[in-house]
């Protein structure tokens, strides 16, 4: 007897789900927007709109001219930290927002954060390319330090997978953690080296990088703008942090999955 | 070869009531007043009900357990529990193979994916690959019978092709075992038919099928073993006509005092020609048991037969004295026993019968106990209503109708 559906493996099954989640999450954004695909570069390009305009309103306050490399480096920063907001935003959402899927099919849940990261990363894809042009245009960038970026962007993506897969289980049990992340969120933005160098915090400037994100953007807009090799330490500290986040986030989804169906 | 798909050994599950804290603005004095109030009043005891109570079955490959029961019997957790989307708190449930769940087929479409788009969304989260679904769409299309409507955004369907669609994807997954919870309810006559065939076709492929469903039609038609859930507990199991009789006579026989009466309807059985059963063929010949008992002495009794359609509707009546029998005289203790035989020509569907105990010639009612059993129809005609008229058609083609075939 044939069965139709060949045996295949887990793991194909899970990548299909992740697959299939994030492409119907891209689809509708898309399709209830008449902007169509803009809307993935419009939220970076305001985050980089308000980083330039912050940064021309400090130059104007230290009397300094704002030149091409700093507006280049908060952009390069910009599209990342966009990216990593929307990403938290989405994943913790992203159980409650499938809570028929939750209560009605099995399915492994992690693909819920998963995908939801997933479709950001999409957004991330297409507004990297568009800064991508927009910086060959300016002569800022290609150096060797760019071999940097995909270990940066990794490890990024890990510390939104983690924490999401955290957020997404803790916001099922307490609906008002939603809340909370988007102000902590909204607010993270002033204590993370976004829209101005890390130098800025002076003396205090290893506090400030010991927000995991930070030391990736610091380290993405170096090799991008500057070209030189991200910070060892810190990076490795960042990607530690970004992997232990990870493993965290995976074991308490784990731990956590039994109850959804019967608290969400 | 062990041949069990599906294991269910002394599965419980406990769920919880009472309070929750479903916010952190909520658990957090909660906590501080735990912490504070040491010795003051306990929280309110979670309310704890066991939903399911030490539930054991096994089924074969290729079979299909119907299983039933009341609102709250459990059926759903039951469901739940086999589709690994709740855990048990005792017992353990095995399943050797693939399992898919058709449980409410809505839960994976997105209003604004197109009938196509959903087709490869609802399928993919069903457990099909892409390679699967794009070989199975005509076939998952032909099915729905939705053609025409595959770039239409599925929230501009109506609930009926919505549901369609769904069960379409649903019954091309494939799975070794299939969970099927009401989903035959959905649709119109035609498409509620082709599901039947589908189910059918599914069991003999060899996928076993775990069945949930009011309709006692259904389960009687395509089970070939069936389970009575009440309060969590297995209160029956076995052939299908016999469990859904069980529950029939369980939920229809409240409780009937019949201690302060003179005479009552002690017993009401409905048999065919080969003893008693719920399932008969339209045109079939029934007879309909009622035994009489009498605490006091009663005189011209007479006993009234009713017949119900499932919506309790009265749709038939008799009486022994119109039937041009003698009235009933009953001693003190005595015991009656009349027999009726009926003709069931009636429409497919559920009806209840019923017997009333009336003295003869002032009409005082004694017992009245109806619904007392219910009775599954089954035809070959598909028609509506409570009679069957047998209907057959003998002319179907252009021109005028032929004299003395319509209207004089």
């Amino acid at each position: 007897m044939t069965r139709g559906v060949s045996g295949r493996g887990r793991l194909a099954r899970w990548w299909d789900l992740v697959a299939m989640l994030a492409w119907r999450d891209i689809r509708i954004k898309y399709k209830q927007s008449v902007m169509g695909f803009l809307w993935a570069i419009l939220m970076p390009a305001l985050v980089v709109g308000a980083g330039v305009a912050v940064q021309y309103g400090l130059g104007w306050y230290a009397g300094r001219q704002v030149d091409t490399r700093n507006l280049a480096a908060v952009a390069v920063k910009s599209v990342p930290w966009a990216f990593f907001v929307a990403s938290l935003r989405f994943a913790t959402n992203s159980l409650i927002a499938n809570s028929e899927l939750v209560t009605k099919v099995y399915l492994p849940r992690e693909v819920f954060p998963v995908a939801a990261v997933l479709s950001q990363f999409a957004d991330f894809g297409v507004a990297s390319l568009v800064l991508i042009v927009i910086l060959a245009f300016t002569g800022v960038g290609a150096s060797v330090a760019l071999v940097w970026v995909p270990l940066l962007v990794l490890g990024l993506v890990a510390l939104c997978l983690g924490l999401g897969m955290f957020l997404s289980a803790a916001a099922l049990f307490f609906r008002d953690v939603k809340y909370l992340v988007d102000v902590v969120i909204t607010f993270a933005v002033f204590f993370t080296p976004v829209f101005y160098p890390v130098e800025i915090f002076g003396r205090h400037a290893s506090a400030a990088l010991l927000n995991p994100v930070a030391p990736l953007l610091v380290g993405l807009a170096g090799a991008v703008v500057g070209g030189r090799p991200p910070d060892p330490g810190w990076t490795a500290y960042a990607l530690g942090v970004a992997a232990a986040c990870c493993a965290g986030g995976v074991l308490a989804f784990r731990r956590l999955e039994p109850w959804f169906a019967e608290r969400i | 070869m062990d041949d069990t798909t599906v294991a269910v050994e002394h599965v419980s599950k406990k769920f919880r009531r009472g309070e929750l804290h479903d916010s952190l603005r909520d658990l957090v004095p909660a906590l501080v007043r735990r912490a504070v109030r040491r010795t003051g009043r306990p929280e309110l005891a979670a309310r704890e009900f066991w939903a399911l109570d030490d539930v054991s079955f096994t089924v074969g490959r290729g079979e299909a357990l119907g299983v039933v029961g009341g609102n709250g019997a459990g059926k759903s957790t039951l469901l739940k529990l086999l589709g690994r989307i709740l855990r048990p708190t005792r017992g353990a449930v095995r399943i050797h193979g693939r399992l898919s769940a058709l449980i409410e087929v809505s839960a994976g479409f997105h209003p604004d994916l197109t009938g196509r788009e959903n087709v490869y969304l609802y399928g993919t989260i069903l457990g099909m690959s892409r390679q699967d679904i794009r070989r199975r769409f005509d076939a998952i299309v032909g099915f729905s019978g939705l053609e025409e409507f595959m770039d239409t955004p599925v929230k501009r369907y109506s609930s009926g092709m919505f549901a369609r669609l769904g069960f379409s994807v649903a019954a091309h997954v494939d799975p070794d075992v299939l969970l099927v919870d009401e989903v035959l309810s959905v649709g119109d006559l035609v498409f509620q038919r082709r599901c039947m065939e589908r189910m059918r076709e599914v069991i003999r492929q060899g996928t076993t099928v775990l069945f949930v469903s009011h309709n006692l039609r259904a389960v009687n038609d395509l089970c070939s073993r069936a389970l009575l859930l009440d309060h969590g507990r297995v209160t029956a199991a076995g052939a299908p006509a016999e469990v859904t009789q069980a529950y029939l006579l369980a939920s229809l026989a409240g409780r009937r005092d019949v201690d302060g009466r003179d005479a009552h309807i002690a017993r009401i059985t409905v048999r065919g020609a080969d003893g008693p059963r719920t399932l008969f063929q339209a045109g079939e010949r029934a007879w309909v048991d009622v035994e009489l008992a009498a605490r006091t002495a009663c005189e011209r009794l007479s006993v009234s037969l009713v017949v119900q359609d499932g919506n309790a509707q009265q749709v038939f009546d008799t009486s022994t004295e119109r039937l041009g029998q003698r009235p009933i005289d009953l001693q003190a203790g005595g015991i009656f026993r009349c027999s009726v035989q009926l003709d069931l020509h009636l429409a497919p569907g559920t009806f209840h019968l019923g017997a009333i105990l009336k003295r003869y010639d002032i009409e005082r009612e004694y017992d009245r106990w109806a619904p007392a059993a219910s009775i599954v129809i089954e035809s070959d005609r598909d028609v509506r209503g409570v009679a069957n008229l047998y209907p057959r058609v003998v002319a179907f083609e252009p021109g005028p109708a032929s004299p003395g075939s319509g209207r004089p």
